[in-house]
């Protein structure tokens, strides 16, 4: 069913998207970015050591929170603008967990526009990386 | 990680420096390599009739993802996608860098066999301290991105930290 701006309310959270990458999946991120941090996916490097770990690309989870926008949108609009904030580190083969809920719905120069919080949280309920997202609906 | 450190006079004089532009391609391969590096199973993004069904011209570029910087051997970043020049030269001397986050402004859409061009130009300094990294250095980036129609396709806003 195409999705229209009337039929979306503020307070509506939006589908959930769970990750839970592991070396494999933070490699084929780098591939597909071109960010070969080492600290991405060499637990000998460094900054890895000093860490304790490898840690998920902060990229990867900006990426996660689009993927989570595109999902709910389903094509039925574009998105303005993303944002997000790195707070907390995210590790491999531990679940990152992208939520989103509908703050605002207004329109502004002929365009039906929504805003949403979006964010991931990873498997201790904490939120390490809190973002916005506006977008504005076709129909 | 940095006891204590100071933004020098020559440091603050770079707020404004712009890079040189530097091509990003976005291609059919480019764009499912970034899909697939996400985990999408969306099939708009790997299948070019499906994305032109959903209304784009061609394999769209997944949120987040403006294309894929020209690597040239022995002049880009051995290991990050930054491209050559895209850096200003700050000599801070720190060693550790963690991304602090991003703001992308969509004026268009990309799509794949869209040719982006971007300058980087380094907007703020800031320094923080905080009990886990210390004393730290913030350096907020603007990119734009420019289609080959010479129509700016995106901004993004970006922060490093380095301590």
């Amino acid at each position: 069913m195409t999705m229209t701006w009337e039929s979306i309310k503020e307070g509506d959270s939006i589908s959930e998207l769970v990750k839970k990458p592991g070396v494999s999946q933070l490699v084929k991120y780098a591939a597909g970015s071109g960010d070969f941090n080492p600290l991405h996916h060499d637990y000998n490097f460094p900054q890895s050591k000093e860490i304790g770990s490898i840690i998920v690309h902060g990229r990867f989870k900006y990426a996660v929170l689009g993927e989570c926008v595109s999902n709910w949108l389903d094509h039925q609009g574009r998105i303005k603008t993303i944002t997000c904030q790195y707070r907390g580190m995210d590790f491999p083969d531990q679940e990152i967990i992208c939520k989103g809920t509908i703050i605002r719905k207004w329109q502004e120069k002929g365009e039906k526009l929504v805003e949403l919080d979006v964010w991931t949280e990873n498997s201790d309920g904490k939120t390490t990386t809190p973002g916005k997202a506006t977008v504005s609906l076709k129909n | 990680m940095a006891d204590s450190f100071e933004i020098s006079e020559e440091m603050a004089s770079m707020v404004g420096w712009e890079s040189e532009p530097w091509i990003f391609e976005v291609s059919r391969s480019s764009v499912r390599a970034f899909a697939r590096g996400v985990g999408y199973t969306d099939r708009v993004y790997y299948d070019v009739e499906k994305a032109k069904e959903a209304g784009y011209m061609d394999l769209p570029a997944p949120p987040t993802y403006l294309g894929t910087a020209i690597f040239i051997p022995g002049e880009s970043h051995e290991f990050l996608p930054t491209p050559p020049g895209f850096n200003p030269d700050l000599k801070h001397n720190l060693k550790g860098l963690l991304d602090g986050g991003a703001e992308t402004t969509y004026f268009s859409d990309i799509c794949a066999g869209d040719e982006l061009t971007c300058v980087r130009k380094t907007t703020n300094l800031e320094k923080k301290n905080s009990k886990g990294l210390g004393d730290f250095l913030i350096v907020s980036s603007d990119l734009t991105y420019t289609n080959q129609h010479k129509k700016v396709v995106a901004v993004q806003s970006t922060q490093a930290i380095f301590y």
